[in-house]
């Protein structure tokens, strides 16, 4: 079973309430926040390994960032995935989801054929979720998102896909881009085994030209979506402190929620 | 171009038998943006097996007209049969304005589409307007919510969005209203065979009041611990509120589950009145509750971010001041 997965490298969601907005270039800063495999592509990982694991087969690791990442997809190696292949490129700057899944079906068309893509139904950065699909589309493959289980009958697939309050229950045969959710399963931890070995393993990283691709469909020249300003949210409440012993207190909530109209 | 009739588009969504609240949710706000762009009419479009008493509903609701496929193999949900059958409709009647709800069917699907047409599309908005110069804004809550990002979609088209459930308020039915039905078909499926089977659908609704329709909201956090939450329960029961949570609680198993969280990744509710317990505050979760009615917050950090967003706070250890609010509601009912 030849299986990829497609990480993105992002900002640590442990540190988001650090982030601010320079007020003079109105860009974001992000100063000294690690950089981590964004939390739900990990499940994606763990899952590709698990397959590889009963059926046999390669883990290929495949992903769109920033050239300085290689330590934090060694990590995804250290794991157990046995290559990887970053596409950095400045050309790709800017790329919103429709040009990421682009560059992404790019490199894994020039890797080889795969029988699974899986990466995560997320991240947690710009949270969109549209990637799983638009690889799929981009790549022609059938894709689903939000996968909460994943069996293989050979050659059938059959899966489960989150929804709210429940899930739909899917047939389909590979190959297939899907997403998983981080209910899927539970990401294994790294070894020291795992780092020793990771070094050895071949990491490759590719640009615009290594890929073929046109400068016209990357980057922002490549995106149909341009963002525009960036604000931080503003709530204008006063925060009014209720002070004094728990039971005065209590007594000056509840004099709220009769405000409020909750109680009488 | 918003003039146009028909320029703003919702795609319905149907679970079991009923329209989804998100989708009577964007009618309402569909409108106001055709009226900002000096149009006037808006369109639902539906999909289904044997859906078109809802169109009815849709329009009751703030269509002005609804584009109805039925079809048997558009009764069961999948991304491909429908992004292909919505294709085929866009191409053919070149809305300028595609909205989404973005529940987990509605995200898959807008991203699939987006992707078939070339075209941008946003997720998880919390706001949609028309800025003075006629463009369509789309505001993204990015890094869980701790800041907010406009998106434009300057020339592809149509410009697509994905809305939150419950970020809009639904508006009224109105039986009065009147508007057009226009079947069309899903021939465009007569050529496609699906590598995919959907088999069926599995929900199970939640015994307790939806957080989206209480009144009251409690909710707890990571800094009201393990043993607060049979505590919070008896206080929404007195309270006929509901019971919500934070992420780090529901990863720690304290909750009755993901249909209780709060937040980006969560649900996003309006409460008349919020009380968090032990909640920090990260920007996931106010994202998803900053427009309650009136927020209370008891943490025992005098500097935790859900001060900002909040119009009392307590500063006290949440675990210890529950058992006495719960005590002094009692008290108050039973006097």
């Amino acid at each position: 079973m030849n299986i990829a997965v497609c990480v993105k490298p992002v900002p640590d969601p442990g540190h988001y309430n650090r982030i601010t907005i320079n007020p003079q270039t109105k860009l974001l800063d992000r100063k000294g926040i690690p950089v981590i495999i964004n939390p739900v592509d990990k499940n994606a990982i763990e899952a590709a390994l698990q397959l590889k694991e009963q059926f046999g087969g390669r883990v290929v690791l495949v992903s769109m960032a920033p050239p300085d990442v290689g330590e934090t997809l060694k990590e995804a190696l250290a794991m157990g995935v046995d290559e990887a292949y970053l596409l950095s490129d400045r050309a790709f700057a800017g790329s919103d989801t429709l040009a990421t899944a682009g560059i992404l079906a790019a490199g894994l068309k020039k890797i080889g054929e795969f029988d699974l893509i899986l990466t995560g139904s997320e991240s947690a950065d710009s949270g969109t979720n549209h990637v799983p699909s638009q690889l799929g589309e981009l790549l022609g493959y059938p894709h689903l998102n939000y996968l909460i289980e994943l069996n293989l009958e050979a050659p059938l697939l059959k899966m489960k896909a989150k929804i709210e309050n429940g899930y739909i229950e899917y047939e389909g045969f590979p190959p297939l881009v899907l997403g998983v959710a981080r209910e899927i399963n539970t990401p294994r931890y790294i070894t020291l085994m795992g780092v020793v070995m990771a070094r050895n393993k071949p990491f490759t990283i590719w640009g615009l030209k290594d890929l073929g691709l046109d400068p016209a469909s990357a980057g922002l020249a490549g995106s149909p979506t341009r963002p525009g300003e960036l604000h931080l949210p503003r709530h204008g409440r006063k925060a009014e402190l209720l002070e004094g012993e728990y039971e005065i207190v209590a007594g000056k909530i509840i004099a709220v929620l009769r405000g409020a109209g909750i109680l009488a | 171009m918003l003039q146009k009739p028909g320029a703003v588009w919702v795609i319905g969504e149907i679970n079991g038998e009923k329209l989804v609240e998100v989708t009577l949710e964007l009618l309402g706000k569909a409108r106001e943006l055709a009226a900002r762009g000096g149009g006037s009419f808006t369109s639902a479009v539906l999909l289904g097996n044997e859906t078109g008493p809802l169109a009815e509903e849709l329009i009751e609701h703030g269509a002005d007209q609804v584009i109805l496929v039925e079809d048997p193999r558009l009764g069961l949900y999948q991304n491909d049969t429908f992004a292909r059958v919505l294709e085929r409709l866009v191409k053919k009647h070149g809305p300028e304005i595609v909205l989404f709800g973005a529940t987990h069917c509605g995200s898959e699907l807008s991203a699939t589409l987006a992707a078939r047409l070339k075209t941008g599309l946003s997720a998880h908005c919390i706001d949609l307007k028309i800025n003075d110069r006629k463009e369509f804004v789309q505001v993204v809550p990015a890094f869980g919510g701790k800041v907010y990002s406009d998106i434009l979609c300057p020339e592809a088209r149509p410009q697509m969005a994905g809305v939150k459930p419950g970020i809009f308020p639904k508006t009224e039915r109105d039986a009065a209203r009147t508007g057009a039905v226009l079947k069309e078909n899903a021939a465009v499926l007569d050529s496609y065979q699906s590598p995919l089977r959907a088999l069926r659908v599995v929900q199970k609704q939640p015994r307790e009041l939806p957080l989206e329709k209480a009144e009251t909201i409690v909710a707890g956090g990571w800094g009201a611990g393990p043993d607060a939450w049979p505590i919070l329960d008896q206080i929404a029961v007195e309270l006929g509120g509901a019971v919500g949570c934070t992420r780090p609680a529901l990863d720690e198993g304290w909750t009755k589950g993901e249909h209780t969280m709060i937040g980006t990744s969560g649900k996003t509710v309006r409460p008349r009145v919020y009380m968090g317990f032990g909640v920090s505050g990260s920007a996931h979760h106010i994202v998803g509750m900053k427009d309650s009615g009136v927020i209370i917050n008891i943490n025992n950090d005098p500097e935790a971010p859900v001060f900002e967003v909040s119009d009392y706070k307590v500063v006290a250890d949440a675990k210890k001041f529950l058992p006495v609010l719960l005590d002094k509601i009692r008290e108050h009912k039973g006097g």
